[in-house]
């Protein structure tokens, strides 16, 4: 840290220079708006700024952060937040989902901020689901923000978490009332079309109310080439037997930098199902903190990460058992080729109350090259004696001898090596719930093998629409 | 010829296992190789579908007039030869349905024909899994994936079947099958003869060539087919054992 103070990043002052003015906040500034903000939303604002002024931007010689380094990314000069875009083209003309089969309400964020007509910035749904921007909501519904805002998010963590609370511009909010299950996905998708090197810090904010239920599918896209670097905080709140499925979707282009902490609280009997698929992305990092507090409560979190070039991935999953008869598994898997490097941190924590805690975390990688590397780093700490608790993590190359068994039946090389590299993450992506989303991540990650999957100039969802032949395309044994 | 192995040298990681061997297989042809554990009969069966590690030192495999030797496992199968495993390889995550239309269509681009269309697969599938009695639950698995020994023995035949090879070699399919399973691979690989194909069947026991009627017995010891014979010898080496064999290879 000390060494961190002595250097200066201009990254770190055009930050701390963005929010000198403190009696307008940037996101005001940016949006043109003289809305008074939530208090609670101006006090963590407050509090962000003074702990980013004392601990600046996460290096290396911070230990979660030794293995990732971002260092790079903070001598660039960038433009911190952008204007509120206006309302001028249809999200359809800037992003199209052509998954068949696949109905979901859109939400989209555009550098930053809610994108909508300004009927639609916050909505009820026919099924009671209040969605839409953060920055309207907290307006309008100034009790959730009471109860929820910035309850669980942790500005001390980090510099990158500490910032996104003081400038953040907007987010997507999302509440779903008591007994509604909805039984469409609500997706939101961020997008950048900036042609300069951006920062963007956006906030979102989800409560699942007693015994509801929602699939949420959270979009990371890059729609061009330029730098970016995005930081998201994300606060989730499940009460009593309700049930979040999240979906994160990361294709980013190889010069973006995304930093995203996702934290969770769940009440009794609250049932919680990630699936992080990340496909490309210069540095993404993703971290959880998932708070089980009451009893009952259940976490599955698994994600899939497909890394080449000189692509850096870092997962973070904290689960914290605070209260008994909770369980939770972790499985995270991917490949990593050529220069790639993955960072896997799985803790777990059992308190001492915590008694009858199931708590299974597995981390297995294959490398491709002797240059690709994995640091994975499972950390068990547990303070109650009735516990079932395991954690492994493996490192491994593709077997030999499944290749050689795959090639006599005249599979070639480069297919039979794709064919096993599906193969391995499948046990990931077969826990997506929704059939039409999991065909499609099925087809994204083959064409991400293959090298056929790119920045796509819309939405990532557009590469399902196979215009190549992809071999093994169909699962016949569904048919 | 449809293949001929002519004085094979074959080492692995230095060590020599194959010590000039000869071998030569005609179209419409069933030859048994027998011999004791450790001899080299499945280095022979990894040097003809072209496994890594198989150092040929010196020597020719010639399949259909051409030496085969530089050729990868790939096109080696794509040019009719097949292997059913002695120990086949479990595969999480690879249904066999898949894996099959997936060599299917690699065998059909090799021959610049066009990918096979969905029916005519399954169409295909269902003929070959009742050849084998093979169930639709087995084939909706992951390859291999805690199958039985039988059930993987079972499948390695359901494969050939699909695939249709002009040059089969058959690792020890019997071993692990028991009676009703014995005879059913056996239909499987007797259904499958012609005149334009051929089949190698490693096996320890006799029993199998009661159903797959072999044309020649070979004995391999010590990385040489040291002895050939017709189906009697196999009767032979089921009553004497190997040491008449062994006595007979020491005196020269
Ligand atoms: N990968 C390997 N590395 C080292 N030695 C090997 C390897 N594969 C085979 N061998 C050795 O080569 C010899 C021949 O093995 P092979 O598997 O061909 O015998 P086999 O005749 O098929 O025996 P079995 O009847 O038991 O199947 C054995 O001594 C074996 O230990
Ligand atoms: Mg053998």
């Amino acid at each position: 840290m000390s060494d961190n103070k002595n250097k200066i990043f201009p990254l770190e002052t055009s930050l701390k220079n963005s929010y000198m003015d403190k009696t307008k906040p940037l996101n005001h500034a940016k949006s043109g708006s003289n809305a008074i903000e939530h208090k609670k939303v101006t006090n963590s604002r407050l509090n962000g700024y003074n702990i980013f002024d004392k601990t600046g931007l996460p290096t290396p010689v911070i230990e979660q952060w030794r293995s990732t380094n971002i260092t790079k990314d903070y001598k660039e000069n960038y433009l911190i937040g952008d204007n509120k875009p206006k309302f001028d083209k249809q999200i359809n003309e800037i992003f199209h989902c052509s998954v068949h089969g696949f109905d979901t309400n859109v939400f989209a964020l555009l550098n930053g901020w809610y994108y909508s007509t300004p009927d639609k910035v916050l909505q009820t749904l026919d099924n009671g689901i209040i969605v839409g921007s953060l920055a309207v909501a907290q307006q309008k519904y100034p009790d959730l923000f009471d109860d929820y805002y910035n309850e669980i998010a942790r500005p001390d963590s980090h510099g990158f978490n500490a910032i996104n609370a003081a400038i953040f511009t907007d987010g997507l909010f999302i509440y779903v009332p008591d007994n509604v299950k909805s039984d469409k996905a609500v997706q939101l998708i961020k997008m950048v079309n900036r042609d300069d090197n951006i920062m963007i810090n956006t906030r979102n904010l989800i409560i699942l109310g007693e015994n509801s239920r929602l699939s949420f599918l959270h979009c990371d896209d890059s729609i061009n080439q330029h730098k970016g670097l995005l930081a998201t905080n994300t606060e989730i709140f499940l009460k009593k037997d309700a049930q979040l499925d999240l979906y994160k979707l990361q294709n980013l282009n190889n010069n973006t930098t995304l930093v995203n902490s996702t934290f969770v609280k769940q009440d009794a009997n609250s049932n919680l199902n990630v699936n992080v698929l990340t496909f490309n992305g210069g540095i993404i990092r993703n971290e959880f903190t998932i708070d089980l507090t009451e009893e009952g409560a259940n976490a599955d979190i698994s994600g899939m990460y497909l890394m080449d070039d000189k692509q850096h991935v870092d997962n973070q999953v904290k689960v914290i058992h605070s209260a008994p008869n909770c369980t939770s598994s972790e499985l995270f898997k991917g490949v990593l080729d050529d220069h790639a490097s993955g960072v896997f941190n799985g803790y777990i924590y059992v308190a001492r109350d915590a008694q009858q805690t199931m708590a299974f975390q597995k981390n297995a990688n294959i490398l491709m090259t002797s240059t690709a590397s994995i640091d994975t780093m499972p950390f068990l700490e547990i303070y109650a004696d009735d516990v079932k608790c395991s954690h492994g993590a493996t490192v491994g190359q593709l077997d030999n001898d499944a290749l050689f068994y795959l090639m006599q039946r005249g599979i070639k090389e480069s297919d039979a090596k794709l064919l096993l590299m599906y193969a391995f993450v499948t046990e990931v992506t077969n826990k997506i719930g929704i059939d039409a989303l999991r065909n499609s991540v099925d087809d994204m990650v083959k064409k991400r093998l293959r090298g056929d999957l790119s920045i796509c100039d819309k939405c990532i969802l557009q590469c399902s629409t196979p215009d190549l032949p992809v071999e093994f395309e169909i699962d016949m044994s569904k048919i | 010829m449809l293949l001929n192995i002519k004085d094979l040298h074959v080492s692995i990681d230095g060590k020599e296992i194959l010590k000039g061997c000869n071998l030569g297989v005609n179209n419409g042809e069933v030859h048994a190789i027998m011999g004791p554990n450790g001899t080299g009969k499945s280095t022979l069966a990894a040097a003809i579908t072209g496994r890594e590690g198989y150092d040929i030192t010196s020597g020719e495999i010639i399949y259909k007039g051409q030496d085969i030797s530089e050729l990868s496992p790939d096109i080696r199968a794509n040019e009719g030869i097949f292997l059913s495993f002695q120990y086949p390889v479990e595969i999480p995550g690879v249904s066999i349905t898949n894996f099959m239309r997936t060599a299917i269509n690699a065998q059909r681009e090799y021959r610049g024909e066009q990918p096979i269309a969905a029916g005519e697969f399954l169409k295909k599938m269902e003929e070959k899994k009742k050849l084998v009695d093979i169930q639709s639950k087995l084939t909706n698995r992951s390859v291999n994936e805690g199958f039985s020994g039988g059930e993987k023995k079972k499948n390695e035949i359901f494969q050939m079947a699909m695939l249709e090879p002009t040059f089969a070699v058959l690792d020890e399919t019997d071993s692990g099958l028991d009676i009703d399973a014995l005879k059913v691979v056996a239909n499987g690989v007797n259904a499958l003869r012609s005149e334009n194909n051929a089949f190698v069947v490693i096996t320890h026991y006799q029993r199998l060539l009661d159903y797959i009627v072999p044309d020649f017995v070979h004995v391999m010891y010590d990385g040489k087919i040291v002895k050939s014979g017709g189906k009697g010898l196999a009767n032979e080496l089921e009553e004497k054992g190997y040491d008449w064999i062994k006595e007979h290879v020491q005196n020269g």
